[in-house]
């Protein structure tokens, strides 16, 4: 599988031949520019990452293999009339995605009326039934949200996933921009790209917009909620506490007071109206979830539930992000909000379910199968580009337990050219937009992280499996 | 401010002027060794024992030598105050206060960590060693421009400037405790040849050569540079100015937070101690149980503040 012919470019096209309308005036600049500049330019920006400290730890690996994520210094453009057709479909999905949650947490209309199956709830450990009947703060439960799409056509944009849980990578969307602004200010005169720094400040507006029913209302503290420095995703959290200004707690740092989660300052005890958690439902209390857990504050839930606190994104909502959910989320969306879904989601074989099981296992070589709780890329199968015995390990994985898994066509993602050695090379790429949701509105940041697989013909992006970043621009209309 | 951002900023501080004072102190220690061959190993034994990590040296490597102590204070991951070490922890706990501080002071303590990693990847050579330890001391002087030209003058401040002044209040400290029978009057010959190196040693492990010849007209004498290293308020490594820079800070932190705090009547204590006394008093009462006392104060101190600014929970 090479990266041309066969896959849409989104700088080329299907032809290849001409520039496509949002990127004319990029590829006239590229052109003129000297290459050998350009390369040079590569090497300062990776400098500036590693003075900045934009890296990540990678798991169980020592305190000085801090890794940086490669940059790649092409932009990903996208034309002002894409995006708004794509934020129509992504503030549709966010606003059904809260209704669901709302539901599964309350009346459970969606059960009863037998859209979705019970028992794909009922044993599913991203839900939470302490959340039953709880009212999160202002109604909302994801407060943030990433929604990952890929591209393979001119018109044809899926949701290749949902992240209600804490979707990461908004640092890298806005480092990149810090980044090009620093190397190519010329181009940002010549090209009108719609800005994302404001997207800390709506963070926070978004946050102190849920108060909690215990909070005094003259100030609002908001706080993020590491698990600490050790953490893959440090960086992003400190940055973003740093932006918002706004505190940086640890477990450690906090505990109930008063029927309030307070923080230890040098002067006391101070109470936490809105805490924007990076740690995972399981870790956020060890007297409600895992009791070994160090990274929590024991009794928060109880604070929680009592109106003490704000958690953002609300326990529980780990649900919406099931790959078994995923598959239901057209009928998800015009359950809730009574319209067809505008994003597709790409075709997705339950493997609990018999004949579709009989179906990939069939047909493993040309399917992506993925576990239904699974991220990161890790434990999944990409099957055109494994090798049989990688196919028949899976195969074995997979009829042990047919439940824990979901299968999708692979799918020509589209390409953006990266800079190499030989110059422009089209490698595959996909699209994480942020969303943040108030309980006033939804707003989506005109842009997002997009990812791409650096290795020629390679359909994995993630950060961990050898993929980049670059920035994404949005183009004013 | 949280406590343990607090903690953190004090710590971070501390590392680094202790990067800085041990560098400082294999400077002296070099010098001394290329202008008396004969003494060096003594010499390299109380830079030990004034980075107090004498006995850890002589667990690992037994007899004192002395590319073996340079490459300990310099690089040694198993020593926690070799510079490398000490900046690595600054560095760790810059990361944890990565909120408190701008971007500019992160990005110095960054920088440094990066360069020194590379300049400390292997063990240097004795014809390199000027340069290294050169910059050393050039990256400290970077992040403290930084943290003076970028911050506001808050909370933050004060803790980074309490870490700061009493690493390097303990360390001068430090250095008379080790060098104190070079100062006393001794039974041997008053101004001997070995005397005038041993003095001119601790004024360079201190930067202060230069100062104490401007103002005693190029005269040494034993009396004369502990009164410097004790009493004279305009040296910024003396003790008498690293501790009003702590008091003065804690007194900032007073204002701020509309309450005084039990490491401040410490700090007091130490302050006035330090001006009641002078130089003839101090050789009197014994030199050695002065600095004894000062460093019994200071350790003390630095546990209060800990307790007072909840740096831990």
């Amino acid at each position: 599988m090479t990266g041309s012919g066969t896959f849409f470019d989104e700088m080329y096209g299907q032809d290849g031949e001409a520039a496509r309308e949002p990127y004319r005036s990029y590829e006239a600049w590229f052109h003129s520019e000297d290459i050998r500049e350009l390369r040079k330019k590569s090497i300062e920006a990776e400098r500036f990452f590693r003075r900045t400290g934009i890296t990540f730890n990678v798991y169980g690996q020592a305190e000085a293999d801090e890794r940086l994520i490669p940059f790649d210094i092409v932009p990903r453009i996208i034309s002002g009339r894409e995006w708004a057709r794509l934020t129509k479909g992504i503030e549709q999905r966010v606003r059904a995605l809260n209704a669901f949650l709302y539901d599964l947490y309350h009346r459970q209309e969606i059960l009863r009326a037998g859209r979705i199956p019970v028992e794909l709830i009922a044993k599913n450990d991203a839900f939470l039934p302490k959340m039953i009947g709880v009212e999160p703060p202002g109604g909302v439960y994801t407060h943030i949200v990433g929604i990952d799409l890929v591209r393979t056509g001119e018109d044809d944009f899926f949701v290749l996933e949902d992240n209600a849980r804490t979707p990461s990578g908004v640092s890298y969307m806005l480092e990149n921009r810090e980044t090009m602004l620093q190397m190519f200010p010329e181009l940002f005169s010549r090209i009108k790209v719609q800005e994302v720094q404001d997207y800390p400040r709506q963070l926070r507006r978004s946050l102190q917009a849920c108060l909690p029913p215990a909070a005094s209302g003259d100030s609002v503290t908001v706080a993020v909620l590491t698990p600490g420095i050790h953490n893959s995703a440090y960086f992003e959290h400190a940055f973003l506490a740093d932006q918002m200004g706004v505190e940086l707690v640890e477990g450690s740092d906090l505990r109930v007071v008063d029927g309030r989660i307070a923080m230890r300052t040098t002067q006391g005890y101070h109470p936490i109206d809105v805490i924007y958690r990076r740690i995972d439902d399981d870790f956020l209390d060890p007297l409600s979830f895992n009791p070994d857990s160090l990274l929590g504050v024991p009794g928060i839930m109880d604070v929680y539930r009592a109106g003490g606190i704000t958690i953002a994104n609300a326990p529980g909502t780990g649900i919406a992000d099931d790959k078994a959910i995923y598959s239901y989320m057209p009928d998800i969306v015009e359950f809730y909000t009574g319209e067809k879904a505008i994003l597709k989601n790409v075709p997705t074989w339950r493997c609990s379910d018999e004949d579709s099981l009989k179906y990939v296992l069939e047909h493993l070589e040309e399917l992506v199968v993925k576990e239904v709780h699974g991220s990161g890329g890790y434990g999944m199968l990409v099957g055109p580009a494994a090798s049989k015995k990688e196919i028949a390990a899976f195969r074995d994985k997979l009829e042990a337990k047919p439940g824990n898994y979901i299968a999708q066509p692979t799918l020509a993602l589209s390409t953006v050219p990266i800079l190499t050695q030989s110059g422009l090379a089209p490698r595959h790429v996909d699209l994480r937009p942020f969303c943040l949701v108030s309980p006033q509105d939804i707003r989506i940041t005109p842009g997002g992280l997009s990812r791409v697989a650096l290795k020629k013909g390679s359909l994995v992006v993630n950060s961990s499996q050898g993929g980049g970043t670059k920035d994404t621009w949005v183009l004013e209309e | 401010m949280l406590g343990k951002t607090a903690g953190g900023l004090f710590w971070m501080f501390r590392y680094l002027e202790r990067s800085e004072n041990t560098a400082r102190l294999i400077e002296a220690g070099f010098r001394m060794a290329l202008t008396r061959p004969d003494g060096s190993d003594d010499e390299w034994g109380s830079v030990l024992q004034t980075a107090a990590v004498a006995d850890d040296y002589r667990e690992r490597f037994g007899e004192i030598e002395a590319s073996k102590v340079i490459d300990f204070l310099l690089r040694d991951s198993a020593n926690p105050s070799s510079v490398m070490s000490s900046i690595a922890t600054a560095r760790q706990n810059a990361r944890l206060v990565r909120t408190a501080i701008t971007r500019e002071v992160w990005e110095a303590v960054n920088d440094t960590y990066m360069i020194l990693k590379q300049a400390l990847a292997r063990p240097v050579a004795a014809r390199d060693l000027p340069e290294v330890l050169g910059m050393i001391r050039q990256q400290s002087a970077l992040v403290r421009g930084a943290l003076h030209g970028t911050m506001l003058r808050n909370d933050v401040f004060d803790f980074a400037r309490i870490g700061t002044f009493l690493e390097r209040a303990d360390n001068t400290a430090r250095i008379l405790d080790v060098k104190y029978y070079v100062l006393l009057p001794s039974i041997t010959q008053i101004g001997s040849s070995l005397d005038n190196v041993q003095w001119e040693t601790i004024l360079r492990s201190v930067a202060g050569q230069r100062a104490y010849r401007w103002i005693n007209k190029g005269e040494a004498s034993p009396k004369g540079i502990a009164d410097f290293l004790i009493f004279d308020g305009r040296m910024p490594r003396s003790l008498k100015f690293a501790v009003s820079k702590i008091g003065t800070n804690l007194r900032y932190l007073e204002e701020e937070y509309g309450a005084p705090a039990p490491s401040h009547g410490l700090v007091n204590d130490i302050q006035t101690r330090i001006d009641r006394s002078n130089i003839d008093q101090v050789f009197e009462e014994g030199l050695h149980e002065f600095i004894l006392e000062i460093l019994q104060s200071l350790a003390l101190l630095g546990s209060q503040i800990s307790k007072d600014y909840r740096f831990l929970g």
